[in-house]
């Protein structure tokens, strides 16, 4: 059968080229970094090459990158680092109702130690109004935490735009770019902000690495106390073989970007423009255009998430959805019920995310079985207009 | 995530569909995730002779609705009563745990559609 894998906002394959650079590091080179003898200095050559080639990638200095474990670590890091470095200066935290659990979780958990967090809306599309941020910033405000691109409907933050109006009042701004790195441009020094989160599975690298970019000269405590690796900024002896992943896999997503994105953006949409002529009762998630290239995002009125992801996987395709019944929560997603879309509706939302190996022919099979999919769920579905003609 | 025999009614579920100016109808809403089921009855001396439902929910949502009226077709109506969400959910060799209330669902149809039988006739 046809295996067609779309959900690369899940995580992505390790890129061949990237396993290669790994391998060494998994077997003879398996030195600790902070030794002195030759293993331990080839080991620290090898995280200071994977430094240069991600700092490269962001526009960034090698000196201003810190890895990490992954996506989660690094924002975790950003936002208790800042508010435990500038706790005198004010407790006031600005965020969105659309980002991830991994700032989210962190954001409620610094309410119940005594911060006040504002969780900024966003419009249908899932955009956040600048106008917004510049009423919310107070002078109590030491952090602004917005996301580069939504995990769940891909929509891409005016982040430039956000930075400038938090640093024109002098707060710092975070930026979880976990989804957006390697897939669109990114150029810290002209965006202007801070720090800003990356991850490696979701570029082609390893799972259980990433990075927090910190602009040299940012207030920021360290998350993790002990030994002094990564200067001092994240203790605990490195994951050579994933930060060597990473490394590549920034290099290789600084090289292939244009293609990635003109690759990306043809198949998606295809996909788009193919679902939404074929099946009736269908709205795009997240804006138009301004979206992850990469990616899809659907709510099938009168049919279920987890059912549509059952079938779709009988036929060989890997895809997620919001739906409160995938949820361990049992609740709908966040991020759609923060677009105003009601609960009935984020219940049948489906969300297809493409990667550098998908095919014209992937985009064709899906549009040649989702549909019978949606027809089938709908025949059973008690809220399919005309439902009651015929018994199936 | 679901066992085969969840699968086999998730994918070729029993008895769907709708019947006709049916003696029973009965429509439940599941408070936890939203879900609907309904379910419809035809009844003949006292017992179920056809039994259909429709519903709008997850895996185990549509294989406990299949399940139920499996269950029930050419049973008497007190039998019928005595299935509970728990017979159901054995009767499918079981559910993950988080998803034991989908079968509150379908349970809570049936019943729900004997009694508006009862009703409709007493009137
Ligand atoms: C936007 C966003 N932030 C953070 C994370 C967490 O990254 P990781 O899985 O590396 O911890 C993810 C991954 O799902 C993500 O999509
Ligand atoms: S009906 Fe929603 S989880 Fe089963």
């Amino acid at each position: 059968m046809r295996r067609v894998y779309l959900d690369h906002a899940a995580t992505t394959p390790v890129h061949p080229e990237v396993l290669e650079e790994m391998l060494p590091y998994l077997k003879e080179e398996f030195g600790n970094p902070s030794s002195i003898y030759s293993w331990g200095r080839e080991a620290k050559a090898a995280v200071e090459k994977a430094r240069t080639r991600l700092a490269n990638l962001l526009g960034a200095d090698p000196a201003e990158i810190v890895f990490t474990s992954g996506g989660t670590e690094a924002d975790n890091f950003a936002l208790r680092g800042v508010a435990a470095a500038n706790r005198q200066r004010g407790n006031h935290i600005i965020t969105t109702k659309i980002e991830h659990h991994a700032i989210l979780h962190t954001a409620e958990q610094l309410e119940k130690e005594g911060f006040r967090v504002t969780y900024l809306p966003v419009d249908k599309y899932g955009l956040v109004r600048p106008e917004d941020l510049e009423e919310a910033l107070t002078p109590d405000t030491i952090l602004v935490s917005i996301m580069f691109a939504n995990n769940e409907i891909g929509t891409i933050e005016p982040i430039a735009e956000l930075a400038r109006i938090a640093k024109s009042k002098g707060v710092i701004f975070h930026t979880d770019a976990v989804q957006a790195v390697g897939n669109v441009p990114i150029n810290v020094k002209e965006l202007g902000v801070d720090l800003l989160s990356l991850s490696g599975h979701k570029i082609y690298g390893p799972k259980g690495v990433g990075a927090l970019y910190i602009r040299r000269g940012t207030r920021i405590e360290p998350l993790l106390l002990g030994g002094a690796q990564e200067r001092k900024w994240r203790a605990g002896t490195e994951n050579v073989p994933g930060i060597v992943g990473l490394g590549k896999a920034a290099e290789l997503a600084a090289r292939e970007l244009p293609q990635r994105i003109k690759h990306l953006t043809e198949l998606r949409d295809l996909l788009i423009e193919g679902i939404l002529e074929k099946i009736d009762y269908v709205r795009l998630n997240g804006h138009r255009t301004q979206r992850l290239p990469g990616n899809a995002n659907f709510c099938f009125e009168f049919v279920e998430g987890e059912s549509l992801l059952l079938n779709l996987d009988l036929a060989g395709i890997a895809a997620s959805s919001g739906s409160a019944c995938t949820s361990g929560s049992l609740e709908p997603s966040h991020v759609l019920t923060a677009l105003g879309i009601p609960p009935e509706i984020a219940h049948g939302s489906l969300r297809l995310t493409l990667g550098r190996n998908n095919t014209r022919e992937d985009v064709e099979y899906v549009l040649s079985v989702l549909p019978d999919i949606v027809a089938k769920l709908r025949a059973m579905s008690p809220l399919t207009p005309g439902g009651g003609k015929e018994n199936v | 995530m679901y066992n085969e025999k969840v699968m086999d009614h998730f994918l070729h579920p029993r008895n769907v569909g709708e019947i006709e100016n049916p003696d029973g109808v009965g429509q439940v809403g599941n408070p936890v995730c939203g879900d609907i089921m309904k379910i419809f009855l035809r009844i003949k001396d006292g017992r179920i002779e056809d039994i259909k439902f429709k519903t709008f929910g997850c895996g185990a949502a549509i294989a406990t609705s299949s399940m139920v009226t499996e269950l029930v077709k050419g049973k008497s109506l007190e039998e019928a009563m005595a299935v509970s969400n728990k017979v159901v959910a054995e009767a499918l060799g079981g559910l993950p745990p988080q998803k034991l209330h989908c079968s509150n669902l379908a349970a809570d149809a049936l019943h729900a559609a004997i009694e508006d039988y009862k009703k409709k006739k007493a009137n």
